[in-house]
């Protein structure tokens, strides 16, 4: 752990975005993570992605649970609130902080043993919810706190440090995702930037549940010989289905669309992803497909990588609701009370 | 005739009805205390049923009392048995001189009735039978037909309750007029065969005033919507399910935008209590105003999440009706059995605020304050009614709202007193309440965020395992707390007429049960002050009280004598002065235990009443 603190001086010549903020606006504090986790290349992808959209960084809330990568709300956005809730439990407070304000973004991160194990409830719930939200699971398998024991998404098969074989099975989350109606769905691997920081900033984009599994290698305790979430393991299984791009409304270029290689996918805001499909066949609009795929290649034992499903048309828990558009938290007694002569009434039909 | 008397009372008797669950009697039992109270005559009904959907049996008892008396007063003056499975027992349960009413279509063996009692027979299948053909109608109109018999039995008003009819299917004709006509059946009989009225009777009196008539949970929920709440996450769970649904009732009706018909609020039926509570607490955190209602089963539950809302200085707000625990326990019988676990919930260092109403009126008033509490203190503020005071219709003081009333925030700091540059700690203690400011997320683009954790933090909320910096918050919190005494209701205290040595303390549903045991006692020749907690933590007022008497008795219904407990652990006092009076039953606690109880110790300690000491 470290505890030096993060100089605040800004070289002048860092480039702005739109905004006019650097990327140095989208940084929190200094990680206190081993050097070399995932997580931390992970937190970088999201101050990328945050960075490209010229997304206000006070105008995010970011709520985790408990363990390694809910740690890590800390280490990017500084000027956003954070809040590191209790294990597992970080769906349900974000599910919460959403109906309060839905103007703000939200970013919840979470882990395989917060998300797959005992927030395996919440996780499932804030996805069928709609919850608008950018749901980003750190999947290292491993409880890196505690030092090295299996989580829920660790392959059967696969060995912990100790030389332990795990016997139960793995729990998919994109599998889960995709089948509990998330509409967005991807996954992707920490060391795979590239990657992504496009299906971050889309996900971000994306109005319902957002959800992204990150495969996240945890450099002390997962990622030896026998480990299937080791760098080595999934440089060598990585299957990515296609590279993604996005264009927000305002700035319309797209340099990296060759014709006939991109689809672009126009999302309820205006916004839109460009995929450029590396398998031909792969449709991101059909749920159904992408449940088949994602089983097919998990059955040659390989991860496959992507934007693996999107609807452009979704929904989210406010619409659901039917909630007004001005945030609950700015509504005072004018707005909510009915009064004392309401009150007369109902006294009146209560005698 | 009975070897007994028959009794002979005039608007001050209990009659109970004994059903079968999902028999459709809830409607007509309940038409019949509200026949009552438009005669003027006050009445306390209580729903008293086991934990089942259908089939088991269930009871609906009304006390009429014409001196006010909302208590349980124990007996039963006419027991109206529709349910052969509890045949034995309703029939012993009638008091001496008391009379039986039943479905006399097919004959009972002598054997089944008793003595001293009045038997009424009323055919009530068969006249049923007779009319109707359709199975169903035959069993609700039952129902109506007895009510109808008892219409005349009691000598009530037949227009009132078709007045009440009327009003209950009013726009829907058909209804009106069949169960109107099923009415006029029972009573046309039971004038015509029966001696009517018997010794049991209603008389017009006015005795009602404006008072209303409403459940607990009804009333807390309407308190919801005036205290402003806007996000409701909730899990089913007896006996507290109906406040979510009062609240999403109320909010239909009164919390959608005019123009665009988009709801002013949001309800989420949570996956589990843990979800509900987190919910609660995440929209809290984000400046709404939220709560959740569950009982002690959910309590438990919620603890986790309990405990960050106090170290992390969240607002919320949890109504628990409680039922009997522990575990499942009796989910359908009342008891104030968390006052423990709520004062404490968490582990660690805890201490959370409870507010005791005593009947609907004060539900609605603490249930609106609850939210103003909440978010003063940035704590939980617990609500704690019982099974006694949320589903039973209880006649209380009507609903008031003063409309100059704004919402208080609490410390909350804006963008532009971050832009004036006020120093923001978000656990800085700047007034010395040991209340801190907070901001809500989003306000300001580099001033005021700050990191929300359960985890110890420094003032300034970072980080912090420094042993003296996590002492410094826990004592801040303290502070808090000792803040909290002097905002929360305070104990409302009655002395006796003449000076005494002896008190009593009560809080909640107990209440109407007091004040009527206090007479009892007085006619027994003990005087007793009384204090009504209606309030945790405790203001000064109750030391002062327990400085004050020899002796305080402490009447609760758990028992372990859970506020006693707190009461000693919170003031340092000798739990010798302090006499635990308890009723566990599930029943509610009634007049007659109280004032027997506490009588009997007095005779006990070979206290001399005063009232023989002065002769």
């Amino acid at each position: 752990m470290t505890y030096i603190a993060k100089p605040k001086f800004h070289h002048p010549g860092l480039k702005k975005n739109e905004l006019g903020y650097t990327h140095r606006d989208y940084e929190g504090k200094i990680s206190t993570l081993c050097a070399g986790c995932g997580h931390d290349s992970i937190t970088a992808s999201i101050i990328e992605a945050c960075y490209e959209l010229s997304i206000e960084p006070h105008r995010v809330a970011k709520i985790s649970g408990i363990g390694c990568s809910s740690k890590t709300p800390d280490y990017f956005l500084g000027n956003s609130h954070g809040f590191n809730s209790v294990h597992g439990r970080m769906p349900s407070v974000l599910t919460g902080a959403n109906l309060a304000n839905r103007d703000l973004i939200y970013l919840g991160v979470s882990g395989d043993g917060d998300s797959a194990s005992i927030g395996f409830g919440q996780f499932a719930h804030s996805i069928r919810r709609g919850v608008n939200m950018t749901y980003i699971v750190e999947n290292n398998g491993v409880y890196g706190l505690t030092k090295g024991q299996f989580s829920a998404t660790a392959d059967r098969g696969s060995k912990s440090k100790k030389g332990v074989t795990n016997t139960d099975n793995a729990i998919d989350l994109v599998a889960i995702a995709l089948q509990l109606g998330a509409t967005f769905v991807a996954r992707s691997f920490s060391g795979d930037k590239t990657q992504l920081v496009p299906l971050i900033a889309a996900a971000i984009r994306h109005k319902g549940a957002s959800f992204i599994d990150v495969i996240s290698p945890c450099i002390a305790f997962n990622n030896h010989a026998g480990s299937t979430k080791s760098f080595d393991y999934v440089r060598e299984h990585n299957d990515a289905v296609n590279r993604l791009d996005v264009l927000v409304g305002r700035d319309p270029i797209a340099v990296d669309y060759a014709p006939g290689m991109v689809q672009v996918v126009e999302q309820h805001d205006g916004s839109k992803v460009a995929l450029r499909k590396i398998d031909a066949d792969y449709d991101p609009h059909d749920r159904l497909g992408a449940m088949t795929f994602l089983q097919k290649h998990a059955a040659k034992g390989q991860i496959v990588t992507g934007l693996l499903y999107v609807d452009p048309e979704a929904e989210d828990l406010h619409e659901h609701l039917n909630t007004v558009e001005t945030p609950l938290n700015t509504l005072e007694a004018d707005a909510l009370c009915p009064g004392s002569a309401v009150l007369d009434k109902i006294n009146a039909s209560l005698r | 005739m009975p070897d007994k008397k028959p009794i002979s009372s005039v608007n001050d008797f209990v009659v109970r009805f004994a059903n079968v669950n999902g028999s459709g009697s809830a409607s007509a039992n309940e038409l019949f205390a509200r026949a009552i109270l438009r005669h003027g005559v006050p009445v306390s009904p209580r729903n008293i049923f086991p934990s089942n959907i259908q089939g088991l049996p269930t009871w609906y008892e009304v006390r009429v009392t014409e001196a006010g008396h909302l208590g349980a007063r124990g007996g039963v003056d006419m027991m109206v048995a529709m349910n052969p499975q509890t045949w034995d027992k309703d029939v012993a349960g009638i008091e001496p001189g008391g009379y039986l009413f039943y479905d006399s279509t097919k004959p009972m063996p002598s054997t089944k009735f008793r003595d001293d009692i009045t038997v009424i027979g009323v055919p009530l299948t068969a006249i049923t039978n007779s009319t109707y053909t359709d199975p169903r109608q035959r069993q609700l109109f039952k129902n109506i037909i007895y009510l109808g018999a008892l219409c005349a039995l009691l000598d009530m008003d037949p227009k009132v309750i078709e007045q009440l009819i009327g009003e209950q299917y009013k726009g829907k004709e058909k209804l009106l007029s069949s169960n109107v006509h099923a009415l006029h059946l029972g009573r046309d009989w039971a004038l015509q065969n029966l001696k009517c009225p018997i010794g049991l009777r209603i008389k017009r009196a006015d005795k009602v005033g404006d008072r209303i008539f409403i459940e607990g949970n009804s009333a807390a929920a309407l308190g919801a919507v005036y205290g402003g709440a806007t996000v409701c996450a909730w899990y089913p769970i007896t006996p507290s399910s109906s406040v979510a649904e009062a609240f999403t009732s109320h909010c239909k009706k009164y919390r959608h935008d005019p123009e665009t018909g988009k709801a002013k609020y949001a309800i989420v039926q949570g996956e589990d209590e843990l979800a509900s509570i987190g919910i609660v607490i995440g929209a809290s955190w984000n400046g709404a105003r939220a709560f959740t209602a569950t009982s002690g089963p959910g309590i438990s539950l919620m603890t986790e999440f309990i405990g960050l809302s106090y170290f992390a200085e969240i607002p919320a707000v949890i109504m628990n009706i409680q039922r009997a625990g522990p575990s499942t326990g009796m989910p359908t019988r009342t008891q104030q059995c968390d006052i423990i676990a709520c004062a404490y919930a968490s582990h660690g260092d805890t201490k959370h605020v409870l507010l005791f109403p005593e009947d609907p009126a004060e539900a609605f008033e603490f249930a609106a304050a609850s939210f103003d509490l909440a978010e003063r203190l940035q704590t939980t503020i617990f609500l704690m009614l019982d099974l006694d005071i949320g589903m039973n219709h209880r006649l209380c003081r009507p609903l008031k709202w003063d409309d100059a009333k704004q919402y208080d925030r609490g410390k909350v700091m804006t963008a532009e007193m971050l832009e004036e540059g006020r120093d923001f700690g978000r656990y800085l203690d700047v007034d010395g309440d040991g209340i801190p400011y907070r901001t809500y997320p989003g306000t300001h683009p580099t001033k005021g965020s700050y990191f929300t954790r359960g985890t110890s933090r420094d003032r300034y909320a970072r980080y912090s395992e420094e042993g003296p910096v996590y002492a410094d918050n826990m004592q801040r919190l303290v502070r808090k707390f000792e803040t909290a005494q002097d905002l929360v209701p305070r104990p409302l205290q009655a002395n006796a007429e003449r000076p005494t040595k002896y008190g009593v303390i009560y809080f909640g549903s107990t209440s109407p049960a007091m004040d009527e045991a206090i007479g009892l006692l007085e006619a027994r020749g003990h005087q007793l002050d009384r204090l009504r907690i209606r309030a945790f933590p405790f203001h000064s007022s109750v030391a002062s009280f327990l400085a004050e008497h020899d002796f305080v008795y402490v009447v609760e219904q758990n028992r372990d004598s859970q506020l006693r407990q707190l009461i000693v652990n919170e003031n340092g006092i000798d739990p010798v002065r302090l006499v635990p009076i308890v009723h566990y039953d599930g029943t509610p606690i009634t007049a007659r235990f109280i004032a027997k109880a506490i009588g009997d110790h007095q005779d006990h300690l070979k206290v001399t009443p005063l009232r023989k000491a002065v002769s």
